[in-house]
């Protein structure tokens, strides 16, 4: 391997240190106009009416809509393939209100604080509505609906009761299977509201071109489907709209969702101006998207032995107020955590309601940090109270190679999935590779009296794009200096791809990686992805770079071999040559320039490329932390994240998503927390109360790449951006238990909750 | 109002509203390096430096910065220091998104090229130190300070 598994300089990065105008919003366009949304004040309530008299009277105040302005076509802003599984539950501006920031107005204005000072110059007028934020409320209350619209699309007990999703599988049978068993612990596990917190805010520009075409550039991670959307919510045909992602801050799945894009859209249409919509931090972290809050009660029934004969997780959710992603976060949960103890019997129940609190979405891992954290929690509870060692009963119980995944089939993704078999696993290699490195096993001193250290683990599997459903294509075209141009649809948000798919690009072909042009997510240009998310890019666009690229090089070869006088097969195509038999050899230029110019041809090819597998990656993950029993205050020393996701394709880049996951992990478990009032308002939402992990936060990080050779991937390739974030909240936990022998239930474990914990203990 | 200021080595005059932040100038001059993250002060993508001194451009009213010198990463693309800096961050693979990256790199800058204000050597809880205030949600700062500490080893410590 030339390219494939080396550390080649990211193909953006050079350019993105060097601060050039890349983003969404380093870019102007003469006559701009900048749009602020009017926020509800209220948790629930009707808009009546809307007097926006005083705000147009505003020098430059261009427009304000409500929803009497906007035709009402019920809609769901998740960005998911078509057709979704989240419900039609949305309008672009609705006559009701659901939450404390949903959506009342927008103003367009000629600057940002034209527009500001416009809002408060508008006076609504509402009917109050009683609002449900409680959670265990909304699913009994049908007496206060959060949605009774007429028709709504796929909402689960549509007008009945505020539930928007459920579930409710099983294999076997738990509860008899429960009642042979030697033990049965049961627990409750609570899960906090969190937010993705890229840094770059959520923005989009667009504007209707000189041939009447609506342009929007965006920071999206789903190109594709907003075209899609777009077309469907303003009424105008597809090809009517370029969607363009210019390089984009971070997404993590937040920006999966169309959260700007229909407005700035609407706006420019009715204008005939370009239109700017940028969130600010705060409404970041109250109008964007959440990892849904989660209650989740484990029953697993053991042997003496420590064998798993039954599993039941039952999750309850908030999905806040509208109901993208309910279904499918929440399927997740179970899915992607419980078959990671293949018991004969597992039941999967789920309730995701609607409550009148900000909306939840999609977040890296996607339900798998609510799942694992809870069930890598009661594995340790379970073990306790068996009187067996954490890592012993785990290695007993966990899933093998071969092993099959009875409950994915039954899941899938708000359909009837595919039946998932382990075909590569590192998973053991990385327990063992994870316990050398945190010194398993060895009692560690701690620093002062007051201080007590532990050790705790956590194991996590995910998926690699979502089976049978996700897809991409890519387009390789070859040119004169032997340079190839790559058009993928698959979306770059800072994860990297754009670098992996070139390599793989250049590796196939055999050709230097600086020889790859790379093109990516422009509506107009690059062929069909679904996006970035499922962690889906290396393995299902990967795949289809690999085939397209695959194809030019037999293209190649049909060209050169009448004119060597040799089999095609026989020409090797590798270090930026062909090579035939006899000593025929010329370098990719000269093939080039043979092709275009003599064969006369455009070695070019499109490919697509969908799995019906979804291998899984895994992660072994360790803490080390130290606890402080006079504040409750945890200091987490060190972490390992021993990860399995097939061949690395650039390892460094993969370190990076696993050091940048385990951050992130890191928060949920001690620090990041959104915290709501009882009408639902957002106490904490800026960087200042809402803490994100700084340089000073996070722990020294062990990260080992376990190598294996996934035979449905690219390159042996499986993913890697979900799954280890799934694992550092129940291991720091579980390691907090070690120290003190606190089980915190409820994260994030701060100070003052692990203070109180030993509070209790000790009384 | 009229600011006139010293922007990456030029005299430059900017017409500014009384309660514009320096960011907001900044970017509306086109000096798109310096990035909006928060505009509360908490994440330090907008960072520039004012007289040579790392601060957050969003926290600073432009009309301050009259008769001042500010320094953004457009002003320091051809300063060796920043380009060794770049060229560690990138071969590093500390380079995400890139989106918190000119912002750091400016901390970075200022930090190496000052020395830490307690004096002494440039070690990792120095450069943690330094970087506190700028926010990165990618890559969980290991890489950016592997590559700020390859920065620091390859240079001759002035005694
Ligand atoms: S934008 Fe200035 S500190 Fe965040
Ligand atoms: S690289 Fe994305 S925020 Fe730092």
């Amino acid at each position: 391997m030339k390219v494939v598994g080396k550390n080649v300089t990211k193909i953006d990065a050079f350019k993105l240190a060097r601060g050039e105008p890349v983003f969404t919003d380093d870019f102007t366009r003469d006559g701009m106009l900048y749009a602020k949304v009017l926020r509800s004040p209220h948790p629930h309530a009707r808009i009546l009416n809307v007097d926006a008299g005083a705000a147009l009277k505003l020098e430059g105040v261009v427009d304000v809509i409500w929803h009497r302005d906007v035709k009402p076509i019920p809609h769901t802003r998740a960005g998911q393939s078509y057709p979704e599984p989240s419900p039609y539950d949305t309008l672009i501006l609705g006559p009701k209100a659901r939450f404390i920031g949903d959506r009342v107005a927008v103003v367009v204005a000629e600057s940002v604080a034209l527009a500001e000072a416009a809002l408060d110059k508008i006076v609504v007028e509402y009917e109050e509505l009683p609002a449900l934020t409680d959670m265990d409320e909304a699913f009994t209350n049908s007496e206060i609906l959060i949605h009774e619209e007429p028709d709504p699309q796929g909402i689960s007990e549509a007008g009945k009761t505020n539930i928007a999703a459920r579930i409710d599988k099983e294999v076997g049978d738990v509860d008899a299977a429960l009642k042979t068993c030697d033990l049965v612990v049961t627990r409750d596990y609570h899960l906090p509201r969190v937010q993705a917190s890229h840094i770059e805010p959520h923005i989009s520009i667009a504007w209707v071109d000189e041939d009447q075409r609506l342009i929007v550039r965006t920071s999206t991670q789903v190109p594709f489907h907003l075209r899609r959307m777009l077309a469907q919510i303003l009424e105008i045909p597809e090809a009517r709209i370029r969607v363009i992602k210019p390089r984009v801050g971070g997404g993590f799945g937040d920006k999966q969702e169309l959260v700007v894009e229909d407005l700035v859209g609407v706006l420019a249409l009715r204008t005939g101006r370009p239109v700017r919509l940028e969130f600010t931090r705060e409404e970041e972290l109250i109008a964007a998207r959440y990892r849904h809050p989660q209650r989740i009660t484990m029953t697993t029934g053991v042997m003496k032995d420590g064998t798993i004969v039954a599993n039941r997780m039952y999750v309850l959710a908030d999905t806040g107020a509208y109901g993208s992603h309910a279904l499918t976060v929440q399927g997740n949960t179970g899915q992607k955590v419980l078959p990671m103890y293949p018991a004969a019997n597992i039941h999967f129940k789920m309730d995701c309601v609607y409550t009148n609190n900000p909306i939840s979405g999609a977040f890296r891992g996607y339900g798998a940090p609510q799942g694992c954290f809870a069930l890598e929690c009661h594995i340790d509870e379970v073990a306790r109270e068996l009187g067996m060692d954490r890592l012993e009963l785990r290695l007993k119980n966990h899933i093998k190679l071969g092993d099959t995944d009875p409950l994915s089939a039954k899941l899938g993704e708000g359909k009837e999935g595919l039946v998932r078999v382990v075909n590569s696993t590192g998973l053991d290699k990385a327990i063992e590779l994870g316990c050398e490195a945190i010194g398993w096993g060895h009692e560690k001193e701690p620093s002062a009296t007051h201080l007590k250290r532990g050790l705790g683990m956590a194991l996590a599997m995910q998926g690699s794009g979502i089976a049978g459903v996700d897809w991409g294509g890519a387009t390789v075209k070859l040119n004169d200096d032997g340079s190839v141009n790559l058009a993928v649809g698959a979306t770059d948000i800072g994860q990297g791809s754009d670098t992996v798919l070139a390599q793989m690009c250049a590796e196939e072909l055999g050709i230097p990686y600086d020889k790859v042009i790379i093109l990516s997510s422009d509506t107009d240009l690059t062929p069909f992805d679904v996006g970035a998310y499922a962690s889906s890019t290396t393995y299902i666009s990967g795949g289809a770079v690999v085939k397209a690229a695959a194809e030019v090089r037999g293209q190649l070869a049909g060209v050169l071999g009448p004119h060597w006088e040799c089999e095609p097969d026989a020409i090797v195509f590798a270090d930026g040559m062909a090579t035939g038999p006899a000593g025929k050899s010329m370098t990719m230029g000269e093939v080039a320039l043979f092709a275009l110019y003599q064969a006369m041809i455009q070695p070019m090819a499109t490919a697509s490329h969908m799995s019906n597998d979804s291998p899984p990656p895994f992660a072994a993950q360790f803490a080390e932390v130290e606890v402080d029993t006079e504040t409750g205050q945890v200091h987490v020393r060190r972490f390992v994240s021993a990860v399995d996701c097939g061949t690395p394709i650039h390892p460094i880049m993969v370190e990076g998503q696993i050091e940048g996951a385990v951050a992130q992990g890191l928060g949920y478990a001690l620090f990041e927390e959104v915290l709501l009032d009882r009408t639902g308002r957002v106490l904490n939402p800026n960087f200042l109360d809402y803490k994100i992990a700084s340089s000073l936060d996070v722990p020294d990080m062990v990260t080992i790449l376990v190598e294996t050779d996934e035979p449905t991937g690219p390159y042996g390739a499986k993913a890697a951006g979900e799954v280890p974030i799934d694992g550092p909240a129940p291991a720091i936990v579980n390691a907090i238990c070690d120290a003190v022998g606190v089980r915190m239930y409820r994260i994030p474990a701060t100070a003052e909750r692990v203070w109180r914990g030993l509070k209790e203990e000790t009384r | 109002m009229n600011i006139s200021f010293n922007l990456n080595g030029s005299a430059t005059n900017l017409e500014v509203a009384p309660g514009e932040s320096l960011l907001q100038a900044l970017r509306a001059s086109r000096v798109f390096s310096v990035k909006l993250g928060c505009e509360t002060g908490d994440c330090g993508s907008c960072t520039v430096l004012l007289d040579g001194q790392p601060v957050n451009s969003c926290m600073v009213v432009a009309a301050r910065v009259n008769g001042s010198h500010v320094t953004t990463m457009e002003g320091l693309l051809g300063d060796d220091l920043m380009i060794r800096l770049q060229t560690e961050l990138v071969e590093h693979g500390a380079v995400q998104c890139g989106y918190c990256i000119p912002g750091l790199l400016i901390s970075l800058y200022a930090l190496v090229k000052q020395g830490p204000s307690c004096g002494g050597e440039i070690d990792e809880e120095v450069i943690r130190h330094a970087l506190t205030g700028n926010l990165c949600r990618c890559t969980g700062y290991v890489k950016p300070v592997e590559a700020a500490r390859a920065v620091v080893a390859a240079m001759e410590v002035p005694k």
